[in-house]
């Protein structure tokens, strides 16, 4: 199967490198699927799980929050706001999230800044619910 | 010349202090693989955030560019970020960093420019207060925090973001050390408001489709953007300080070492030349009878 380079990229390091399959992401316009050979592309991210598959039947789990993915003709790169292995991820985190994405809400002042926290917002409660069904699934 | 006593004094005053330089020197190593492993690690995302900023902001033209790029079009007030340690005892990591601060402020001056300092750490204030009392704004305190991260980063773009968007500068530098060794940390000074965009053309000829459209991701990506800067600076930062405090500390050791060895020849001459000089005393009273 064909492959192609593929980078998860957080602040503080390097989440995932190497050749994949697939990678499915979760853009703000909707989920993709990227195989190798996709078009040029850049796009931001919501909050979601990035799904990696590295071959046949393999794969890794990723939560991202925000950021964008740049996909061209040699590699694929997610430049993640905040990202971090599914294992690591919990309730307690998510909450934790959403509590400081309210605090930062309630302290701004500028309106698109505002539009934007919100959705960010918004993102991250759709987020939490269908972890929680994931998880009861 | 010092008495016996006073010389012991000396070499167990000289002995304690150079105990605690080698502990310091030891715990300076330990934090430094750390802070140089976390620097080292976040580089990545600030160059790829780069590449694809250039390839972004080669695409949007003069009048039409956001602020962040293209600046308020005056550069009367300018702010400089100075990013120092919150500790001394590191050489001349803070004072070479404020030094660089300094003459900027005053070149600006002279210009006839308006100059504000945000401090983020205290030794930098302390430095910079002598001189620009009036001109700094404010002070960043992160001796809270034991590991200075992204949350911390964010904070502090933030806070600049606020103040720019209040109108309250028009162009903004950062001033930290970058980490280049152990031995060798560089102050350096970075415009990031306007943003300093690479000038080399985008590599890549491919056409990017952009979703949602090219101007709303510029505008997510340059608060970002602004973040990641400060970020590499503060981790920059903390390594620099940690090669800086180790190289010091290791030379204050020496330093310790030699002291420590010319002390104690001097206190074994004197103390050989009483018991000769008692000697001799006893020698030739006896003599006399």
């Amino acid at each position: 199967m064909a492959t192609f380079k593929f980078e998860l990229v957080s602040p503080e390091r390097i989440l995932f490198s190497g050749d994949v399959v697939s990678v499915i992401i979760p853009s703000t316009e909707g989920e993709m699927t990227v195989l190798a050979g996709h078009a040029p592309l850049v796009a931001t991210l919501k909050a979601g799980i990035v799904f990696v598959q590295t071959s046949g039947d393999n794969g890794k789990e990723f939560f991202v929050n925000g950021g964008l993915v740049e996909i061209n003709a040699a590699s694929t790169t997610i430049l993640a706001e905040q990202g971090r292995f599914l294992e690591d991820v919990n309730s307690t985190v998510l909450d934790q999230e959403i509590l400081t994405a309210e605090t930062k809400l309630t302290g701004s002042h500028d309106e698109d800044e505002k539009k934007r926290l919100h959705d960010a917002l918004v993102q991250l409660r759709e987020f939490k619910n269908v972890f929680e069904q994931r998880k009861a699934a | 010349m010092p008495s016996l006593k006073d010389l012991r004094n000396r070499i167990a005053s000289v002995k304690a202090t150079q105990k605690i330089t080698k502990a310091m020197q030891m715990v300076a190593a330990a934090k430094l693989r750390r802070a140089q492993a976390a620097a080292e690690a976040a580089r990545p995302y600030a160059e790829r955030m780069e590449t694809v900023l250039a390839n972004l902001a080669s695409g949007v033209t003069g009048s039409s560019a956001p602020r962040l790029i293209g600046g308020t079009g005056s550069d009367k007030v300018h702010l400089l970020v100075v990013c120092t340690a919150e500790r001394g005892l590191c050489g001349a990591f803070n004072s070479s960093i404020a030094r660089l601060a300094r003459d900027k402020a005053n070149a600006l001056k002279a210009q006839g420019k308006t100059v504000k300092i945000i401090c983020v750490g205290k030794k930098g204030y302390d430095i910079l207060r002598r001189q620009f009392e009036k001109d700094i704004i404010e002070l960043i305190d992160l001796r809270a925090f034991k590991q200075v991260g992204y949350v911390n980063a964010e904070g502090i773009a933030q806070n600049i973001l606020a103040r720019f968007a209040a109108g309250e500068f028009d162009v903004a530098t950062l001033f930290f050390s970058r980490f280049k060794s152990v031995i060798s940390q560089i102050p350096t000074a970075q415009r990031i408001i306007p943003a300093e965009i690479p000038a080399e053309a985008p590599k890549t000829d491919a056409v990017y489709d952009y979703e949602p459209d090219e101007g709303e991701i510029l505008e997510t990506l340059l608060p970002r953007n602004l973040t990641v800067q400060v970020l590499r600076a503060i981790l920059e930062n903390a390594a620099s300080e940690q090669g800086a405090r180790m190289s010091a500390m290791d030379s204050a050791t020496r330093n310790a070492g030699e002291m420590i060895k010319k002390q104690t020849q001097l206190y074994n001459r004197s103390r050989q030349a009483m018991i000769t000089k008692e000697l001799i005393e006893i020698i030739s009273g006896a003599e006399a009878l």
